[in-house]
Parts: structure tokens; sequence; C-alpha cells
């Protein structure tokens, strides 16, 4: 009823009411909204808390158990940042899922389409989920190292350690980035798969694959220089190179460490730059 | 504005829209009616650049909506109520999506008092019912204070203040010259709200024209008849004579008798003639929802069959009426004042429990609103 007595005066005030504009007149946005808004979505799930939470506690927690079990003398040969290094082999895995849940969760949930609609200059937005993620995920890897190899340091001071120079503290802001790189990975795999399931079999895969098929391929004789390639080019082997493990298992690798520092680092920087560049097309174009 | 030219969406071999093409103007309610699967959401997600159109193309305000300077600025939508993270509070998720265009924060507070969600601001989404869900989806929306606005089925879930509610912030959306469309399946709702209607089935244009119009063009009226007992006889030797006198007649479920093409007057005279009491002599006037059924019936996608309950019921075949051989009336909604159906319609126990299974399903299939 009441519809049918508001028609008539719809009709006859609509076409006499000037089109609706913002009464102020609006900048195109630009990269820092974007900014600011990821840091918000970021900081409010609990998820981030979770992972971040874990990386730290993990990275901390072994540090320290380590630190408890050495001397001095054992840090002869190895970094103090050496105790951070059992951790972050595993706190990678924590850092790997929140970057595939930074894209992936606004899939799930559909809040993905929202986003666009607000901001459909859809790289403006990856651009900043990658800033905001990799910054993050980098300070808290750096952060959590720091505590452990200064604790190292304060602990085992004596006589014994030797002498130690701030190189050191160099290889585990590198191992800290390849980690960060690592979580870059793992959001650009999200943005291409879209599935958070899917997204983190992929990255469990590309770091605790290369090992065991290294080793399957060292079997055979006519694949045994590509598996001894795969074994000292993964994850967890630059990892740990990074972070100055000696590497004690081949007695031909030890001359080979510092200059594999650079390679293994170039080339995660390539999977992940050659990953990102396809996410930037991929989610350019696609119908989400 | 919103104008699509030819636009055309295709999933593998399936077709979502075809060759679409309509402008949706400033200052009125639009309405964008069709049955599941036509293409709806697929058209609104097309307007809004998350899908690609395979061809063809649609335009904001004359630009692609990609191409928008400052796009939540001059475009709002609610595409989903559930489309928002459900561990972040109601407020954060807001404001992340204000940050987006550098909108105040401030503005997040008077939307969220616009839609009323002030109390459940600290609230994470996941609680949230369906309504609560569209009620953020609006301010959503609303964040950018946007000229055109999209609203795919904006009342699903809403309590019956909420429907209102959305009713009269729609019509006054429009009424300050904003371009407002609006989809829904709530024929009832989109009467009341909608000033022009965009009819689409199987993704092709079926109707583009006035909600006045488009009810005269695709319905007829006519006149409910109920004569007076309730036996089938004074029935059927009244819709004999309605025949006779040139009337169209079908027969309701419940008994009662559908005639066009007689006015009103000359049925009561009619039955005063023939010596026949009526119980009831109506007149109806169709509704949206009959005029859309009728325009959409060749192009409903998914149809429902009737369950047959094999095996679990022994059946008890319908009888038809032995001068109608045509399809039963469609169901129309009883509106005004009508004679409640006669006992005996409804198997001579309509207010009584029934004794057995048998005995009920016998009499739903007499009953107009357990069919419907």
């Amino acid at each position: 009823m009441t519809g049918a007595q508001t028609d008539p005066s719809t009709h006859s005030s609509a076409p006499a009411a000037a089109a609706y504009g913002p009464p102020v007149e609006s900048r195109r946005p630009h990269l820092g909204h974007a900014l600011a808004s990821e840091w918000t979505k970021l900081v409010s799930v609990r998820s981030t808390l979770w992972t971040l939470g874990s990386l730290v506690v993990v990275v901390v927690g072994i540090g320290m158990i380590f630190i408890a079990q050495t001397s001095s003398g054992d840090y002869a040969n190895i970094p103090f940042t050496t105790p951070a290094l059992f951790g972050m082999l595993v706190g990678q895995l924590a850092v790997m899922v929140l970057g595939v849940l930074t894209i992936t969760s606004e899939h799930g949930t559909g809040l993905v389409r929202t986003t666009f609609t607000a901001a459909p200059d859809r790289h403006r937005v990856l651009t900043a989920k990658y800033l905001v993620f990799g910054l993050v995920a980098f300070l808290t890897s750096a952060g959590s190292v720091f505590v452990v190899g200064t604790a190292a340091a304060i602990a085992h001071n004596g006589a014994g350690a030797g002498s130690h120079s701030t190189g050191e503290w160099a290889g585990a802001l590198e191992g800290s980035f390849y980690v960060t790189l690592l979580g870059l990975l793992a959001l650009a795999v999200g943005a291409l798969v879209r599935h958070s399931a899917g997204a983190i079999a992929v990255m469990i895969g590309v770091v605790t694959l290369p090992p065991v098929a290294g080793a399957m391929l060292s079997i055979w004789e006519a694949s045994a220089p590509l598996g001894r390639l795969v074994l000292q080019h993964n994850a967890p082997v630059a990892l740990m190179q990074l972070f100055g493990m000696p590497s004690g298992t081949s007695p031909s690798g030890s001359p080979q460490t510092m200059p594999a520092d650079l390679t293994q680092m170039a080339l995660m920087l390539l999977v992940t730059g050659a990953a990102m560049a396809a996410s930037y097309v991929v989610v350019g174009r696609r119908d989400v | 504005m919103i104008e699509a030219v030819g636009l055309t969406k295709r999933f593998g071999a399936k077709t979502a829209v075809d060759q679409l093409s309509f402008q949706v103007r400033p200052g009125h309610v639009t309405g964008f009616l069709g049955p599941n699967g036509s293409g709806k959401s697929t058209t609104m997600r097309m307007i809004l650049g998350l899908d690609r159109p395979t061809a063809g193309h649609v335009t904001i305000n004359g630009h692609a909506f990609r191409e928008l300077p400052n796009a939540q600025r001059h475009v709002g939508a609610l595409l989903d109520a559930k489309a928002m993270h459900g561990g972040r509070r109601a407020r954060t998720h807001l404001l992340s999506i204000a940050q987006l265009s550098g909108i105040p924060e401030k503005r997040v507070d008077e939307v969220l008092a616009v839609v009323g969600l002030q109390d459940a601001a600290r609230q994470r989404t996941k609680g949230f019912s369906l309504g609560m869900g569209q009620r953020l989806g609006i301010a959503t929306a609303l964040l950018g204070d946007p000229q055109v606005l999209l609203f795919d089925e904006p009342v699903n879930g809403l309590d019956p203040e909420g429907i209102l509610w959305v009713r009269n912030l729609m019509r006054r959306l429009a009424a300050e010259g904003r371009t407002v469309f609006v989809s829904s399946h709530l024929m009832s709702e989109m009467a009341v709200t909608a000033d022009h209607l965009i009819v689409i089935g199987r993704g092709r244009l079926l109707a583009d024209m006035s909600t006045q119009e488009f009810i005269t063009h695709n319905s007829a009226g006519f006149a409910r008849v109920r004569v007076a007992g309730t036996g089938p006889d004074g029935r059927d030797a009244f819709a004999e004579i309605l025949r006779k006198d040139g009337a169209r007649v079908l027969q309701e479920p419940d008994g009662a008798l559908r005639v066009t093409g007689l006015e009103l007057p000359r049925i009561s005279d009619l039955a005063h003639e023939g010596g026949l009491r009526l119980w009831e002599l109506s007149p109806h006037r169709a509704s949206l929802e009959e005029a859309y059924m009728r325009m959409t019936r060749s192009s409903v996608e998914y149809t429902s069959t009737d369950d047959p309950r094999a095996q679990l019921w022994e059946t008890d075949p319908l009888a038809l009426p032995q001068w109608e051989e045509g399809p039963a009336a469609p169901e129309v909604p009883q509106t005004g004042f009508f004679a409640p159906p006669p006992p005996a319609a409804t198997g001579g126990s309509g207010f009584l429990m029934p004794s057995e299974p048998g005995e009920l399903a016998a009499s739903a299939q007499n009953n107009p609103e357990a069919s419907r």
C-alpha cells in the first residue's frame, strides 16, 4: 500500500533531482592507502598472532635449549646465531602458512570480491600485501634470531669461543631474508592457487621434497649429478649455509660454501620473483 | 548511470549472459529480476569488473569500472552478505575497506550507525546472522557515499523491520538522485521498491520497462467465483453457464472458479438468473509475482517436480474436472476477503488430526496451502 502511494511522487520528483555527486572531490587512492588497509587486515585476525607467535616461540625456545646444552668451546667454529637455525627450520613453516593465508583467507571467505570492488586496481592491493607481509615476516624472524644470537653471545663469551666478527650477524640477516622470501613465495603461490590447503601443501612440498628427490636421483649413475645439484640447492640446505653451519657431511662441499651463499640467495630470488610476476599477471586478469 | 552494451559471458559451453544491453538511470530504484541461474549475479560482477565479459562492455558514468579514478567514491556494492573474514571484528572489517580509498575512520562509525550495527561493531563477524551480514554489507556499500549503488539480494535473511528499512533506504537513495540497482527474488518486495524493472531469463533480456507497465503487459486480471454449496454440481453447472456467455473458466484447486472475459456485474447477473447463490465474487488484480511467473515460465532453468514419494504412500490419483482438459490454473496468492474452503474440499475432516498417514496425503493434494 505504501508503495502505491509513494510511487507517483518519486516518479515526478526523480527527473527534477540532479544526479547525485560526492560533495568532496576525491583523489585517486595510492599505495599508502592500500598499505594502511593491509596492515589493519593483518593485525586484526588471530591467525597472524598464532603463526608469528609460534615462529618466535619455536626459534627462541629451541635456540635457548641449544644454548643451554652448549659451552663456549662449541662456538669456536660456528657463529653465535647458529642456535637460531634449528628453530628457523621449523619456524619457516609458520612464515609460509601466514604468507599463504594473507591472500587465500580473502579468497576462501569471498572478502576478495569486496576488496577488489573497493579497489579495482588490483595490483595496488597485491603490492601492499607483499610489502606489509614481507616487512612483518622479516622483522619477526630477524628479531627472534637477534634475541637468540645475543643470548648466545652473552652466555658463551668465554675464551674458548674464539673471535667473532660482525659478518656472522649479516649472515643471520640473510637467513631471515631467505625465510621472508619463502613467505613471499608462499603468498605468490596462494594468489595463484587460491586455496589455503592447496597452497600450503605446495609450499611444504617445495621445502621438504628436494632433499628426498635429490637422494633418490643420486641412486642411479645417470642422474647422480642432477641429484647432487638438487641436494646442494634447496631451502633447508641454503638456510643452514646462511646461518653458518659448517657443512661437515661432504668434504668437498666445504670450500664451495662461500660462493654458494650468493648462488643460493640468487636462486631463491629468481624463483620467488618468477612466482610473484606470475601472480601479478594472473590476479590482474582473472575473474574472482 | 550504468550502461551495458551487448554484454556476453560464457563459461565453457554455457552462456551465462547473452547479448545483454540495458541502461540503469539515476533517480530510480531499478529492480533486476530473473530466475535462479539466469545470469543476474554474473551481470553484476561484470558491472563491477570482477568478471571480464566475453564480449560487449559495461560502463558506469561513461567509464569502465576498473578505470574509475576512485571506485569506492563512485560505486558501492553489496554482492554477498558473507563476503568477510569471520575472525575480523565488524568495525575493523569496514575500516580496512575504508582505508583502501583513504576514507576517514569517522565515516566507518557513521555507516555503522546508519545500518544499526553500532552495538555489534566490536563483534567478530563469524557470529553474525545473515541479516547482520546484510547490514554490514550495505554499510560497506555506503562507505564512499557513492553515486551508483548495486545490491544483490539485499533483503535475504532480514527481519520484517529490516526489510522495511532496506526498502526505505533504497527509495531515499534514489530520491537523492543516485542510481540504485537491486536484484531480488522477493516479488512483493520489488513491487513496492522498484520503479523500473529489468528482467532476464537464461541470460537474455526479457523486459526493460516500468513496474506498472510490466504488470499490465504481462498479466490479466480475473474474477474469483465461489458457488454456494459443497458439491461440484452447482459449480460445474455455473461454469457451463459462464462459458456459454463467452467467459474462460478455470478451476482452482480449492474449488473456486477463475473467470476471465466477463465483468463482475455480469457474473452476478448470470448467477441470479441461474438461481445460484455465490459465496465469493472477488476481483483479482494481477500481482508482480504473477506477471513475473508468466513471463519467465519458459526460461526457468531449475524446475522442481512433485515428490512422488514412491513406495512411501499409497497414491491417490488427483481427479481432473471433466470439463477442463487444459493445465491446472497456476497458483495465485489470494488477496482480500475470501471464504474458507468448504470442509468437503479438504476431505471432510479438515480440522481433525488425520488418523492415518494416507489420509493426510489425500487431503494435502486438495489443500492449496500445502501444494504451494
